[in-house]
């Protein structure tokens, strides 16, 4: 990796969503209630690399995503992009970092205009950026219908998402991403709604792309076999937190969190000689809205001592590259 | 055998359009106590293959052919009255696709159970409730929830309860469509472990349909590959993935990623299944396949015996044997 600027720093990210109160409870003056999406993570997004958030619904993995895009504001904390402060960018200055920054959706049934074509979807964002003339447009539209590889693209362009399987609307959903030619995508997701022969495709698309425009991604995902697959690193979130930060690869295959280690024992692989076993974790997710107090995962923690009902473990390095919120290793 | 399916053909009519050939000449046989896995990507037919053998047909959807035996007796050309009293829920019951979601809001969970155990068997309503009680407790749910309201459930639960239901009638075979899309992992083991456990312990049947090859292989003892309408392959579970003999299983197998292994560059399958109005001519899979001859394009393949629990539906699989996908 390089040494330079991280391409995305987040440091004390915070993102609470106040739970609408009864009015009974404003009355009486209880405390208003937040859910703490994300609560307080740090890391660091260097440049080409195919940075991963894995955990269960809820944990916070896609707050954190919109956040770092400034489409949803943190609460508190820091973000920067390439050095710069992000949460002070406004008008000019944001927009252009929405030219740099895409994001690629979970459902490309959904994020496609089902009343436009596939030229007016794809062209969409050079007109808001008001770049080029109607012929360079046509050109660059093209261009990048062939990067995504939907050739010849006079065959693509007249028609409407409907007229499209599954993996082609996310071919068309990351071209719109890549026509500006931007520095850094969020992918949200982006194969979870696919067959699996499609996505591999998909997935090997992405990581062309990120060589051929030399790109950072941030890869939101639920399933960590894709995770190992792509990712160059990975961090495990649980209930808006990070409890594992490392190599995809380390932390997948040698995980030291309990929570990692649960869930990694609970996924199944193709090859029915292999079973799941018994999966080391208690009960099920705790509502993030009264979070316990020490380690959000001790009520489940076949592990848990003490101390981890007091405190809140950090986030420590424990062996090179490899972080873990967890008192096991203090 | 328990349950042969011979032949099975279920087209739907589109007006002005023609026919959609979802299930097209489908054959499989299931013993007692077996499970069967049924994997394909979307729209390839392995829910249709579920409520045609149901006969939960939209008005669209006809049966042109073949014949469904139940302990050799012909369900599919059975009076319908008859069927619905005797054989839906009753000896094939099925979990649908986002069955969680099909929980009545305002009912309580115990009398949704009780209602539909009452509508097919001439019991009081105390009786069913005992039933209910200890169905819940069956798929891991204390029996006083059976008060509970589906909202107060979390989406595991929820899953855990339809099974419940599903189960209610004392089924010999029970179809299971996509049962733990939409849970989390760690609930989807929960929910895998669950279904074996309940089938082990009640002897029961159980096809298992899913796109997702690895949570079928968690519980298939037989593996059916399907693709545009057709079985293309079938035979014993780990004979399936370690020997896969159609082109397509073996596309199918190197395009999915595995947590256990080491990293290797994933192979997709080029194009797109096709429109099943139109089928293509010869054999579904030529369009896509790398392999194919110009038998392939002419004439469809043979759902052809290899040895004795291993079928497959390719012209070319005799010297395509060993040879990977590309």
């Amino acid at each position: 990796m390089n040494s330079s600027e991280p391409v995305i720093r987040a440091v004390n990210l915070k993102k609470y969503f106040p739970v609408r109160g009864r009015i009974f409870d404003v009355i009486r003056r209880r405390p208003k209630l937040y859910v703490r999406a994300v609560d307080d993570i740090t890391f660091d997004i260097y440049e080409r690399e195919i940075f991963g958030l894995a955990g269960e619904s809820g944990c916070g993995k896609t707050t954190t995503g919109k956040t770092i895009l400034r489409l949803i504001e943190p609460t508190s904390g820091k973000l920067f992009f390439k050095g710069d402060d992000l949460l002070k960018y406004d008008g000019s200055k944001l927009k252009e970092f929405r030219r740099r920054a895409q994001i690629i959706f979970q459902d490309p049934y959904e994020s496609l205009n089902p009343r436009m074509n596939i030229y007016s979807i794809v062209e969409e964002p050079l007109r808001i950026h008001k770049i080029g003339d109607k012929n360079e447009r046509l050109e660059m539209v093209f261009k990048v219908l062939e990067d995504v590889e939907l050739k010849p693209p006079e065959n693509f362009i007249y028609r409407r998402p409907h007229e499209l399987s599954g993996g082609q609307r996310q071919r068309v959903a990351i071209a719109r991403a890549m026509i500006l030619n931007p520095e850094f995508i969020v992918a949200d997701e982006p194969v979870s709604m696919l067959d699996m022969s499609i996505r591999a495709e998909i997935l090997n698309l992405m990581l062309k792309l990120r060589d051929e425009y030399k790109l950072t991604y941030l890869f939101i995902t639920h399933d960590l076999a894709v995770a190992k697959y792509i990712c160059s690193r990975l961090g495990i979130m649980y209930l808006g937190k990070l409890l594992e930060l490392g190599s995809a690869e380390k932390v997948i295959d040698e995980p030291y969190h309990p929570y990692t280690r649960a869930l990694i024992s609970a996924i199944p692989t193709p090859d029915p000689r292999e079973k799941i076993g018994e999966i080391p974790i208690k009960g099920e997710v705790t509502s993030p809205i009264n979070v316990p107090k020490g380690c959000r995962f001790y009520p489940r923690c076949v592990r848990a001592m003490d101390i981890c009902k007091e405190k809140e473990p950090k986030l420590m390095e424990v062996s090179k590259g490899h972080f873990v919120a967890c008192h096991l290793y203090a | 055998m328990l349950l042969q399916v011979e032949g099975l053909k279920m087209y739907y009519e589109i007006l002005g359009k023609g026919l959609v050939h979802a299930v097209d000449d489908v054959f499989f046989s299931l013993d007692k106590g077996e499970t069967l896995g049924v994997v394909g990507e979307s729209g390839c037919g392995k829910s249709s293959l579920a409520i045609s053998i149901l006969r939960l047909l939209p008005i669209n959807g006809k049966i042109l052919g073949g014949r469904v035996l139940l302990d050799g007796v012909d369900i599919l050309n059975m009076d319908l009255e008859k069927f619905r009293k005797e054989i839906r829920w009753k000896r094939i019951s099925i979990v649908f696709q986002g069955a969680m979601n099909a929980l009545n809001p305002v009912l309580r969970v115990g009398d949704q159970i009780a209602e539909a155990i009452m509508l097919h068997s001439d019991v009081s309503k105390k009786e069913a409730m005992k039933r209910v009680i200890s169905l819940l407790e069956m798929v891991g749910i204390d029996g006083s929830r059976a008060k509970g309201y589906p909202f107060e459930f979390s989406g595991g639960m929820r899953q855990r309860v339809m099974i419940a239901m599903a189960l209610a009638l004392n089924p010999q075979i029970l179809i299971a469509d996509e049962p733990t899309t939409a849970l989390d992992v760690i609930v989807q083991a929960q929910i895998l472990k669950l279904i074996k456990n309940i089938q082990r312990r009640l002897e029961l049947s159980v096809i298992l349909i899913s796109h997702d090859i690895s949570m079928v292989s968690e519980l298939s003892d037989k593996l059916a590959i399907m693709y545009a309408g057709q079985i293309v392959e079938l035979g014993d579970m780990v004979d399936v993935y370690l020997n896969p003999l159609h082109p397509y299983t073996k596309a199918l197998l190197s395009s999915v990623p595995s947590i256990k292994m080491k990293r290797r560059l994933l192979k997709s399958i080029p194009g797109a299944p096709p429109n099943l109005l139109q089928p293509p001519k010869g054999c579904r899979f030529h369009p896509r396949c790398p392999f194919k001859a110009d038998l392939c394009e002419e004439e469809e393949p043979e759902f052809v015996s290899v040895s004795k629990d291993h079928f497959v539906r390719c012209h070319r699989f005799e010297e395509l044997r060993g040879v990977e996908f590309k």
